[in-house]
């Protein structure tokens, strides 16, 4: 397991779901009749002026309205996410200036299908933990695109979220320890120049998010003598309804440990934002003391698990920034024909 | 769309980055050399709030070339806590849910793109605020 010589937490975090919401029931509706079941009740949509890095600046501002820090002095900027405004030209730096975190930072965009974002927590941890730099800024957050009419269109959703890492003695949540688990899997890519990704079905569950999630989570209890019963909560990747409820139970966890943090109900898979925008809604009602299991999943494929234990600055710092489930409740429904234009589905020229 | 001019006013796009005239303590935006309060240069930067309301507004049916794709969108005249008054774009509103008043806080958000290959431009627009738009 990885563990920096510095104790290292969380010291700000802040959530974005933009406010519009496709009903899986309006995918139904144009693909399949109307007929069958959904993999979420509905999804979160961005707004025709968001993408990734406009949400990533409104989630960044809450995670530094939480922790009340001077922007000068975070050391990186780095954005997990696959679905970066340009090919070439990072989001970071956008980000980075519109914080105020220029010029004397590190900014690079990180891309690991839904993993992005914890890997860029996991090079935080390093940066702080080795006394290189005070604070890092680590992101995860897309807007994600499925084919039309693929299975994907009912959960590919927009938002994430965003952590300022930094000392452990000024953190609302300290890691205790985090561990990956890194294979190369083919269950699910997108080539350079395509617009929507593709599967490869007999690998998408076992293989992929199953095994890598399972031998992450697995590896790191053990090696921190922890259990399942240890945690208040536990937060998984959540590509739809199902999968985290059955990998939480493959592991030991109970149902009622995982519901805080699970948002894919309701805003869908926000891809390298999703973990992490479900350990942000834990962070909303945990209490000092709790301990916290979470474990990401990206595709290619692999995982990376982390425990953390609450601290009593928590309840202070919370109250400072919009709630994940302020922005969740903050709800416009809308059809499919305006999903379609919202998400540039339609041919102008 | 220019390069270099949004290069330089990028700050005071982002982020709305204003200054203090340290002569008679107005705030001002956007940043400019002399105060146009009492035409005094010496100014230092200061980070606005974001909040104000909005004192005007227009819904837009026909757009400038670049902003067709928002249609209808509304700009309105808010007036900023520390006193400046700026024209924005509204953005996270429904046309028939916007009124003199309401209270509103400054968004970073996309306001055009230079066709499918030129540079994405991001700037402020302003929402109702978030825990009262619920
Ligand atoms: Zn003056």
């Amino acid at each position: 397991m990885l563990k920096p010589d510095r104790d290292v937490g969380i010291v700000g975090y802040g959530a974005y779901v933009p406010r519009y919401r496709l009903p899986a029931s309006e995918v139904t509706r144009i693909w399949n009749d109307g007929a069958g079941g959904a993999p979420v009740k509905e999804k979160a949509v961005a707004g025709l002026d968001e993408d990734t890095v406009t949400m990533s600046i409104e989630a960044a501002r809450n995670a530094l309205d939480r922790a009340r820090i001077d922007p000068q002095e975070i050391r990186a900027v780095w954005v997990g996410s696959e679905s970066h405004p340009y090919a070439v030209k990072p989001t970071s730096t956008i980000v980075a200036e519109a914080i105020g975190a220029t010029p004397n930072v590190q900014a690079a965009d990180l891309e690991f299908a839904c993993k992005a974002g914890s890997e860029a927590i996991v090079a935080g941890i390093g940066i702080v933990g080795s006394g290189m730099g005070r604070y890092v800024l680590a992101i995860g957050m897309d807007t994600a695109q499925g084919r039309p009419g693929d299975a994907l269109e009912y959960t590919a959703a927009s938002g994430g979220a965003a952590f300022l890492v930094g000392p452990a003695e000024e953190s609302v949540a300290v890691y205790e320890a985090t561990l990956s688990h890194v294979t190369d899997t083919p269950d699910f890519w997108r080539r350079a120049y395509v617009h929507y990704p593709s599967h490869g079905h007999r690998f998408t569950g076992e293989p992929a998010y199953f095994e890598h999630i399972t031998r992450a989570a697995r590896q790191l209890m053990a090696e921190l003598g922890a259990q399942p019963a240890d945690y208040t909560y536990a937060v998984f990747h959540q590509p739809n309804t199902k999968f985290p409820q059955r990998v939480g139970q493959m592991l030991g966890f109970t149902s009622d440990q995982i519901e805080a943090g699970l948002l894919a109900p309701v805003i869908g898979n926000t891809y390298a934002g999703s973990s992490l925008i479900g350990l942000t809604a834990i962070l909303d009602e945990a209490q000092p003391g709790d301990r916290i299991f979470m474990v990401s999943f990206g595709s290619g494929a692999g995982s990376d698990a982390f425990s953390l234990r609450v601290t009593d600055r928590l309840i202070e710092r919370r109250a400072r920034a919009p709630l994940t489930r302020d922005y969740i409740a903050r709800r416009v429904e809308i059809d499919y024909a305006t999903y379609a234009r919202y998400r540039h589905k339609l041919q102008m020229k | 769309m220019s390069i270099p001019r949004n290069w330089r006013t990028r700050q005071q796009r982002y982020s709305l980055k204003a200054e203090v005239c340290n002569t008679c303590g107005n705030t001002i935006f956007p940043p400019r050399d002399v105060c146009p309060h009492c035409a005094e240069q010496k100014q230092s930067w200061t980070n606005l709030s974001g909040r104000g309301e909005v004192y005007s507004y227009t819904t837009m049916y026909n757009a400038p070339s670049g902003f067709e794709e928002y249609t209808p969108y509304t700009m309105a005249l808010v007036k900023l806590s520390e006193g400046p008054m700026l024209t924005a774009q509204l953005t996270d509103v429904d046309g028939n849910g916007v009124a003199i008043g309401m209270p509103v806080e400054m968004v970073t958000r996309k306001l055009t793109q230079d066709g499918d290959e030129g540079q994405i431009l991001y700037g402020y627009k302003f929402r109702p605020l978030l825990r009262q738009a619920v």
